[in-house]
């Protein structure tokens, strides 16, 4: 016996949440108001993503959480024990093993299956919010299919640095009609985005939902003569050697020193047990 | 009172009502796919997956509109005690739950604003009959094409045409659930 509710909200906020979810997944990429609730952690930290998670989670799921890629940071780690402690549900740091997963700007580097579930944490949810900072005008942008000022602003970027300098919350277009703010993963991921998963966006502080249904289009925008491009560090992984994942760029020291590391520390670990070895491998690893 | 309006809720009302959403989640998300729905029984006419769909998408926050055939003491008995949604006329409603013969014409159901798609009706359909065969659907959700017994072509299509603003569907059958979204192209087979 818990002294919470089965996955911490009362019924009737999961009944609010859980009707927002469905017309989110019923229009892809158009954001949904909902009544978002105070968590027990502070804006920033995912209440967004917690909420769509409670309100999603059965007594049968398997969660992981991930930080930038990572299951052991400060708050995929709060958030895992938030669960465990409020919902009694299993928990794992495996990809693969997972059901659902809630991230902060990330897409796990393994593929995700039609069961899985994946809630992306999202901080501001709009697009256009730093093109037009004012919500009637947003929405009546969003309603007349006006994104005209989206193309003029990464065409700013190319005019300024001879190309699209945004690396990430790259812009994307929803089954050919809403611009959607794909949290901000880094644009390596935006290719990730047409996925066999269904994907949920829970903005806690901005009250919106949305969601992308599994298989369905999601273009990055881009222009003709500047294609998009899914670009990462020109490194190899220190530890696992991967040439095909996202990388963080680590300091070692107060001398120059760096190493590039996968971020999502699951698919390196992993690698690494079957035997793949990086630059700065442990020695006794490479021995 | 009867017997029948204080049973027939969840057992377990968190753990029921978050069963049943993964499955109504599930099937919306993935249009033509039939997921099973139980644990609730409403009285007649209603079946267990709509009593169940009920019991998680409803409150009192939600008009609700039932069509004529469901339209009965009995019905609106149970949902006063295990929801408490109002019952509305179709202009009005947020969930509608009917037999299709049975319903009002559609147009008469909100469809959502060009600001706010979002809040247009949510309609629980009753059929005899709910498979994998029919109408063929593609779109958002489904990987190559999808097939349901839907109980006619041409509305969906027509509300299709709409989007982003639109009705959005569930089909029940005893305890079957399946979805249509307002994003789905429907034709015929």
């Amino acid at each position: 016996m818990s002294d919470y509710n089965f996955a911490y909200l009362d019924e009737q906020t999961k009944r609010m949440i859980r009707r927002a979810l469905l017309k989110a997944v019923a229009v892809p990429g158009y954001q949904v108001p909902f009544a978002s609730r105070e968590m027990p952690m502070p804006y920033g930290w995912g209440t967004g993503g917690v909420q769509v998670t409670a309100a999603c989670l059965t007594p049968d799921d398997t969660l992981k959480v991930i930080d930038q890629g990572a299951d052991d940071t400060t708050n995929a780690v709060s958030i895992r024990k938030f669960f465990e402690k409020t919902a009694h549900v299993a928990t794992t740091e495996k990809t693969r093993a997972a059901s659902v997963i809630q991230t902060r700007h990330r897409i796990p580097e393994e593929p995700l299956t039609a069961d899985q579930i994946l809630v992306y944490q999202v901080p501001i949810p709009e697009p256009l919010r730093f093109l037009e900072p004012r919500e009637t005008e947003t929405r009546r942008m969003h309603a007349l299919e006006e994104y005209g000022l989206m193309h003029v602003k990464l065409y700013e970027d190319i005019a300024r640095h001879g190309h699209i300098a945004t690396a990430y919350a790259y812009p994307v277009k929803v089954e050919g009609r809403y611009v959607m703010d794909p949290s901000p993963i880094p644009k390596f991921d935006n290719p990730k985005l047409e996925s066999a998963a269904l994907q949920l966006f829970g903005a806690g502080r901005e009250q919106r939902i949305y969601a992308i249904p599994p298989h369905t289009r999601v273009v990055s925008l881009d222009f003709e003569d500047h294609p998009f491009e899914a670009s990462k560090a020109d490194h190899a992984c220190d530890l696992c050697s991967a040439r095909h994942t996202y990388l963080d760029e680590v300091i070692t020291d107060d001398a120059g020193g760096r190493m590039f590391v996968c971020s999502d520390t699951d698919y390196c670990a992993g690698r690494q047990a079957t035997g793949h070895h990086g630059r700065l491998s442990p020695q006794e690893a490479t021995a | 009172m009867r017997d029948d309006t204080l049973s027939g809720g969840f057992a377990d009302p968190p753990v029921d009502a978050a069963h049943a959403f993964r499955a109504a989640l599930s099937a919306l998300a993935r249009p033509g796919r039939i997921e099973t729905l139980t644990g609730a029984q409403a009285p007649e006419p209603v079946s267990p997956a709509a009593a169940a769909l009920l019991l998680t998408l409803c409150d009192a926050e939600t008009p609700l509109f039932l069509a004529p055939l469901h339209d009965t003491p009995a019905l609106r008995d149970w949902i006063a005690f295990h929801i408490g949604a109002p019952i509305t006329p179709p202009h009005a409603a947020q969930f509608a739950l009917g037999r299709w013969s049975d319903l009002p014409p559609l147009q008469g159901f909100p469809i959502g604003t060009a600001d706010y798609p979002d809040r247009s009706t949510t309609l629980i359909i009753e059929l005899d009959r709910l498979t994998a065969q029919g109408a063929r659907l593609t779109g958002p959700g489904i990987e190559t094409e999808a097939h349901l017994s839907l109980p006619d072509i041409a509305p969906f299509r027509a509300n299709r045409a709409l989007f982003p603003l639109g009705l959005d569907f569930y089909f029940t059958c005893g305890t079957s659930l399946a979805g249509l979204p307002r994003s789905t192209n429907v034709e015929d087979a």
